[in-house]
């Protein structure tokens, strides 16, 4: 099965936050868009859910603090306590202060880690992955919308350029992938 | 456009005529064209260095750690300085990424990318110390909470050492995806523009495949915002627990509650010193005057200045507690180094690490680039000396007088501490020639803003 889409250039991010919006408004659906920086706005404008990754980072760093909590509590107190300085070394809640220090380190190890461990694999980055940016000008100072056709593409297209598109190519999608 | 408005009172961040473009040729052109002729020649002396510290570190494992100026009375000095000395420098490059972004202070984009590289380049250089003092570095794993199969113990959670061990490689490790990730779209940027094939191919593996999609960009603000929430804690324990290895003991001079506070504001110090040496040179060398203003130098000089104050304060304050503690020991301690055998060292120290950068505070001093570059410079000598203070003058006359002894380095030690100049230097000097040296995907969100060209436009409205 082969549709096609619109990739619509653009040169200026104010131009194409304002063009977004007039398309969200036409209710012509918006598959990707590919700037060469974070613009401001561009996700509410094209009413993209916020990210949860905050939240996952937060249990990440709750794991990590129990990871540290488990271990040290096994391996100073269970496992083989010895009298260090006749430190209370029985008791994990009397010995706890000492272990301050590593479960504050554990825990930021973990969500540090994990958090952006999730991010490459939820943004689809990893060492050996082709880029998917169909024009190589948007990452240095291009924006590009590839968006559907809307029910009439002359009309689509004539918005376009009135909302200021340096440029608009109707592309084939082959999805032999599937 | 109201979104992009700037306080005409801010100076502009972005100097010159500059579009989105202009950005990315900019950052890119040191990538691009082969290095000149002063490049090799510091790359060469660099090399020489890390090669003459490679020959002396081999040289210790081979023999021993008794190659090395140490002694019964004075079993910590030149290693332990170097190694307090890396990781402070380190400090800055955080602070400038994590702490300014959480402040939201815009002209940290234009050194946030280098400061993070000189803190991954200097952490390096302070593990190699510790690594290298186990005398047998093939057991380093023996720091590691691993399963008991050899016999032995456990390792010690009580011991501030093995902090060290976690928070190191914590921040290690953090530092580096924090940086990798901000890496990512200007990696990916010169991927698209790279002609030669070979370049193509290198810079594709390590931008991970970035397209710049809207949902990735919105992930990665979060994650840089996230991540810089979690890296400012975790800058403030490294030089806080690095400071432990002191503060927990007995001796006289090291056993103070203000060592924490008192080594993060000189961590801070150093490192913006440290900050500072690189990209006055580096500014110029790489044409990148437009993004790394006479503001941002000026900016750098005012932290140094106000942590080299904080600085000063604390070690008037150890004297004062020194002399109301009572303790006969504390006091002699402190006395021992302002007026013992190592005078000069608490001498430079006082000078390079107090007085010098109080000159910052006349605007002429702290918006002359040559001035700042020496007092950057000042101040690092001041601070290796403030570790070199604290650890062997509180060692070497210990309670015991019949041990009292000096402390001098061998060439061995020397060697080392000048190898890892060296080491430093290597990596700074390629990280320049092959790395997006500021981070332009951020530069360009304020272009608008604080670009001085569009505050002209909007000045004239």
């Amino acid at each position: 099965m082969s549709s096609k889409s619109l990739h619509v250039l653009f040169d200026d991010d104010d131009v194409l936050l304002n063009a977004v919006k007039q398309i969200v408004k036409e209710k012509i659906h918006i598959n990707e868009i590919y700037t060469p920086f974070p613009v401001h706005g561009l996700d509410k404008a094209m009413k993209l859910k916020p990210t949860n990754i905050s939240i996952a980072t937060f249990l990440y760093g709750c794991i990590g603090f129990t990871v540290a909590v488990l271990m040290m509590n096994y391996i100073m107190i269970v496992d083989w306590p010895q009298n260090i300085g006749g430190k209370p070394s029985f008791s994990f809640i009397e010995n706890m202060p000492a272990f301050v220090p590593i479960m504050f380190e554990m825990t930021v190890f973990f969500a540090a880690h994990l958090m952006v461990i999730t991010f490459y694999l939820k943004s689809k980055l990893w060492p050996f992955k082709k880029a998917e940016n169909p024009n190589p000008s948007t990452t240095d100072d291009k924006f590009l919308i590839d968006m559907e056709l809307g029910s009439n593409i002359t009309k689509t297209k004539s918005m376009l350029k009135k909302l200021g598109a340096v440029s608009i190519e109707v592309i084939k999608n082959n999805d032999d992938e599937e | 456009m109201s979104s992009h408005y700037e306080a005409p009172i801010r100076k502009p961040l972005v100097l010159g005529n500059k579009s989105y473009h202009d950005i990315s040729e900019d950052i890119a052109r040191p990538i691009e064209t082969p290095p000149n002729k002063d490049w090799w020649i510091a790359f060469g002396i660099s090399l020489a260095a890390f090669l003459w510290g490679i020959g002396c570190i081999v040289y210790t494992i081979g023999t021993g750690i008794g190659t090395w100026g140490l002694n019964k009375t004075v079993g910590w000095a030149w290693d332990i300085t170097n190694f307090v000395w890396w990781v402070g420098i380190g400090h800055a490059g955080t602070l400038i990424s994590a702490v300014l972004l959480l402040f939201r202070q815009k002209w940290r984009m234009g050194i946030n990318r280098s400061a993070e590289a000189m803190t991954i380049f200097s952490v390096i250089q302070a593990g190699l110390f510790p690594v290298i003092h186990m005398g047998r570095p093939w057991l380093i794993y023996w720091m590691f909470p691993i399963p008991n199969q050899f016999g032995s113990l456990w390792v010690n959670f009580n011991s501030p050492l093995l902090w060290d061990v976690f928070a190191i490689s914590t921040y290690l490790t953090v530092s580096l995806v924090f940086w990798w990730t901000g890496l990512l779209p200007d990696f990916a940027m010169i991927r698209d523009r790279a002609v030669k094939p070979f370049q193509k191919k290198i810079y594709s593996l390590i931008s991970f495949g970035w397209s710049g999609r809207a949902k990735d960009w919105q992930r990665f603000e979060e994650v840089s915002l996230v991540l810089a929430g979690l890296a400012t804690p975790l800058v403030l324990s490294v030089h806080t627990i690095v400071s432990f290895d002191f503060a927990t003991s007995v001796i006289p001079g090291w056993h103070t509650t203000i060592f924490p506070p008192y080594f993060v504001a000189g961590a801070i110090f150093s490192g913006f010193a440290m900050v500072q040496t690189l990209l006055i040179i580096m500014r110029k060398v790489s044409r990148l005057e437009s993004y790394i203003t006479l503001q941002h130098i000026e900016m750098m000089n005012i932290v140094i200045m106000i942590t080299g104050s904080i600085v000063g304060c604390a070690y008037i304050t150890e004297l004062f507690i020194a002399w109301y503690s009572g303790v006969e020991y504390e006091q002699y301690a402190f006395l021992n180094r302002a007026t013992g055998p190592y005078w000069w060292a608490y001498f430079l120290m006082m000078t390079c690490n107090v007085v010098s950068p109080q000159v910052m505070w006349f605007k002429k001093i702290r918006t002359s680039i040559i001035w700042s570059f020496i007092i950057s410079i000042v101040v690092n000598v001041g601070m290796w000396f403030e570790r070199f203070v604290i650890i062997v003058t509180s060692l070497h006359r210990d309670y015991l007088p019949s041990s009292w002894t000096m402390f001098s380095p061998t060439f061995i030690d020397i060697g080392i501490f000048i190898g890892t100049i060296g080491f430093f230097f290597v990596l700074f000097l390629l990280y320049a020639r092959s790395f997006p040296v500021v981070a332009q995907a951020e530069v360009k969100t304020i272009l608008k803003s604080s670009g001085e060209n569009y505050k002209k436009i909007r000045d004239k409205k």
